[in-house]
C-alpha cells in the first residue's frame, strides 16, 4: 500500500484496469464535447485527463467529476486515440474509494454503495432496498420527492419490497473472500 | 428449435418484469428455447465495477462459469447485463493473469471459467438466428400505421461489444418494420437517458429524458420502443415528472421491443406484461390487441 503513495499518480492510474489509455490522450476535447453530463462535472472529462497527466492526485481524487459519468460510452466511441475515457473514469472512481477520498457535491458513491450492499446481501439487486439504503444515508426527506415515481412502480407490480436470495449466496461470499485473499497475497 | 441459456437480470424481478415475460413469450412463439441459468446472481453491474472492478468481474464470472457448463450461448434481454457480462468475459480473455486470479477464487466453490461461453443480447439472437423475415412470416396482426420511435439507448451498442452501429443503430428499426409498423426518424435513438444516475442526479436526467420524449413526439411517434430496462423505466415512470417540470403533456407509451413483437405475433396481453406499463399503451395498441 505504501508503495502506491511514492509512485506517481499518473503511473498508478496507467496501471489500474481501465486506466491504461491515459498516456494516449492528445487533449482534443472530443470526449467533453460528446458528454451528456459535462455541464455538471466539476472539471470536464478532458480536463480531468489533463489533471491526471499533470499528476494532480488530490485534486482529481477528491473531485466529484468522474462520479458524474453516466457510462454512456459516447466519449469512448468517438475518442480518436482509443483512450477509453469511460473506463478511465471508472478507474478513477475505484482509486478514490481505495484511497479513502469522500468527494463533495455528489451522492453517487453512496448510491453505488447501496447498490453493491444489496448485491452482497442477496446475490441480486433489490431495487427497493437499494433506493431505501440510498435515501436513508443521504437525505430521507428527498425520498418524498421520489414517492410519486416509487408509487407508480409499486402499484404496477414493478417494485417488490422483499428481495429474493439466491441459493448460492454462500458460494458468492466464498468467491469474493477468496478473491481478496488472492489479491492481498500479491 | 435452438436452445439458449437465459440470463434474466435482477431488474426482470422488479422494474423490468414486462421485459422478462414478453421475452419468454415471444421466444416460445418464435421457436427459441430459453433455459433459465440456474441460480444466477447479479451480473456484477456498472456501480460494482466502479467501486471494485476485480470483485465485480469475479461476481460476473460465477454466472459465466455456470453458463459454460450448459454448453449453450448465454442470452440476456437486458442491455446492462449484456455489457457487464461481456466486459468481464473480454477482460478475462485479454488478461490471463486476471483470469487466473478469478479462477483461483472460483475454485473455492468448485467452479472454473474456461472462456468458451458466448454472451449475447436477446435481440441480436433474434436478428441473427431467427431473422427479421421469419418474424414477419409469423406476424398475425401487422401493426400497420403504428408510428414508433426506435430507442436503442447507449449500453446496447456503444461499448465495443455491440452488434449494431454505435451511434446510428438500425436493428430496432428493422424489427419495427418487420412487424408492420413504421419506424419514425429518431435522431436521439442512441442518446443516453441518464440510466441509474436518475437517483443521484435527477435534474440532469429529467432534462435528458425531456429531450428524448420531445424528439419522439416531434417526429410523430405514438409510442417509443426500447430493449433496455433502464431506458424503459426512466421514460415510463418519470414521464409525469418531465411533464410537470417542462410544462409539457407527453403521453407516450414506452414499450419493450419484445412487447411490440408479441402484440404483432397475436399473443395475449398478460403474456406480454402490458399491464405493468405506467403510461397506458392500450389506446395506442387498441387496433391490434
Ligand atoms: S477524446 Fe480522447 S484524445 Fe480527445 S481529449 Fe478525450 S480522451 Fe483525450
Ligand atoms: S461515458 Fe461518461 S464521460 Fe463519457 S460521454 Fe458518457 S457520461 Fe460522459
Ligand atoms: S445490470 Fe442490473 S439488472 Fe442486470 S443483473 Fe446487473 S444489476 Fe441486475
Ligand atoms: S438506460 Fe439510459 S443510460 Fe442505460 S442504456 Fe438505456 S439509454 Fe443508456
Amino acid at each position: 500500500m505504501e508503495k502506491t503513495q511514492t509512485m506517481s499518480f499518473l503511473k498508478e492510474v496507467s496501471q489500474v484496469p481501465g486506466g491504461e489509455g491515459v498516456n494516449l490522450c492528445i487533449q482534443c476535447g472530443t470526449c467533453t464535447a460528446s458528454c451528456p453530463s459535462a455541464k455538471i462535472w466539476e472539471y470536464t472529462p478532458s480536463e480531468v485527463i489533463a489533471m491526471v497527466r499533470a499528476d494532480m492526485r488530490d485534486a482529481v481524487l477528491s473531485s466529484s467529476s468522474m462520479w458524474c459519468c453516466l457510462s454512456c460510452y459516447s466519449c469512448t466511441v468517438r475518442c480518436p486515440r482509443d483512450v477509453e475515457p469511460t473506463s478511465l473514469f471508472h478507474a478513477l472512481e475505484s482509486l478514490a474509494i481505495k484511497h479513502g477520498y469522500k468527494p463533495k457535491n455528489t451522492t453517487t458513491p453512496v448510491m453505488y454503495n447501496s447498490f453493491v450492499k444489496s448485491i452482497k446481501k442477496n446475490g441480486r439487486v433489490s431495487e427497493f432496498q437499494m433506493m431505501m439504503g440510498y435515501y436513508l444515508s443521504t437525505n430521507p426527506f428527498s425520498a418524498l420527492g421520489m414517492m410519486s415515481v416509487a408509487w407508480k412502480l409499486l402499484s404496477h407490480g414493478r417494485m417488490p419490497l422483499s428481495a429474493r436470495k439466491i441459493k448460492g449466496k454462500k458460494d458468492l461470499d466464498k468467491i469474493v473472500k477468496k478473491l481478496n485473499e488472492v489479491r492481498g497475497a500479491q | 428449435m435452438k436452445s439458449y441459456t437465459y440470463f434474466p437480470g435482477c431488474s426482470s424481478e422488479a422494474t423490468a418484469v414486462g421485459l422478462d415475460v414478453s421475452s419468454r413469450s415471444i421466444a416460445e412463439a418464435l421457436g427459441m428455447e430459453l433455459k433459465e441459468l440456474e441460480d444466477w446472481n447479479c451480473c456484477g453491474s456498472t456501480p460494482y465495477g466502479s467501486l471494485d472492478e476485480l470483485e465485480a468481474i469475479a461476481v460476473a464470472a460465477r454466472n459465466l462459469a455456470l453458463a459454460e457448463k450448459t454448453g449453450l450461448d448465454l442470452v440476456t434481454p437486458c442491455s446492462s447485463c449484456f455489457v457487464t457480462l461481456s466486459k468481464a468475459r473480454v477482460h478475462m480473455m485479454e488478461k490471463p493473469q486476471l483470469k487466473a486470479k478469478v479462477n483461483q477464487a472460483l475454485a473455492a466453490v468448485g467452479l472454473e471459467y474456461k472462456g468458451t461461453v458466448k454472451v449475447r443480447l436477446l435481440i441480436e439472437a433474434l436478428m441473427s438466428d431467427i431473422t427479421a423475415e421469419t418474424i414477419t412470416s409469423k406476424v398475425k396482426k401487422p401493426l400497420k400505421g403504428l408510428k414508433v420511435a426506435p430507442y436503442t439507448g447507449c449500453q446496447e451498442v456503444r461499448p465495443r461489444f455491440g452488434f449494431d452501429h454505435p451511434e446510428n443503430p438500425i436493428a430496432l428499426d428493422t424489427i419495427v418494420e418487420a412487424v408492420g409498423a413504421d419506424a419514425v426518424p429518431y435522431p436521439s435513438k442512441s442518446k443516453c437517458c441518464g440510466g441509474s444516475a436518475v437517483i443521484a442526479e435527477e435534474g440532469l436526467c429529467i432534462e435528458l429524458m425531456y429531450k428524448l420524449l420531445d424528439d419522439a413526439a416531434k417526429n410523430g411517434a405514438e409510442c417509443i420502443v426500447t430493449p433496455c430496462p433502464l431506458c424503459q423505466m426512466n421514460l415510463d415512470a418519470y414521464q409525469a415528472k418531465v411533464n410537470s417540470k417542462y410544462n409539457t403533456n407527453f403521453n407516450l407509451p414506452v414499450l419493450f421491443v419484445t412487447q411490440l413483437i408479441g402484440v404483432a405475433l397475436g399473443l395475449k396481453q398478460d403474456k406480454l406484461g402490458l399491464k405493468k406499463n405506467i403510461v397506458n399503451p392500450n389506446k395506442v395498441l387498441a387496433k391490434y390487441l
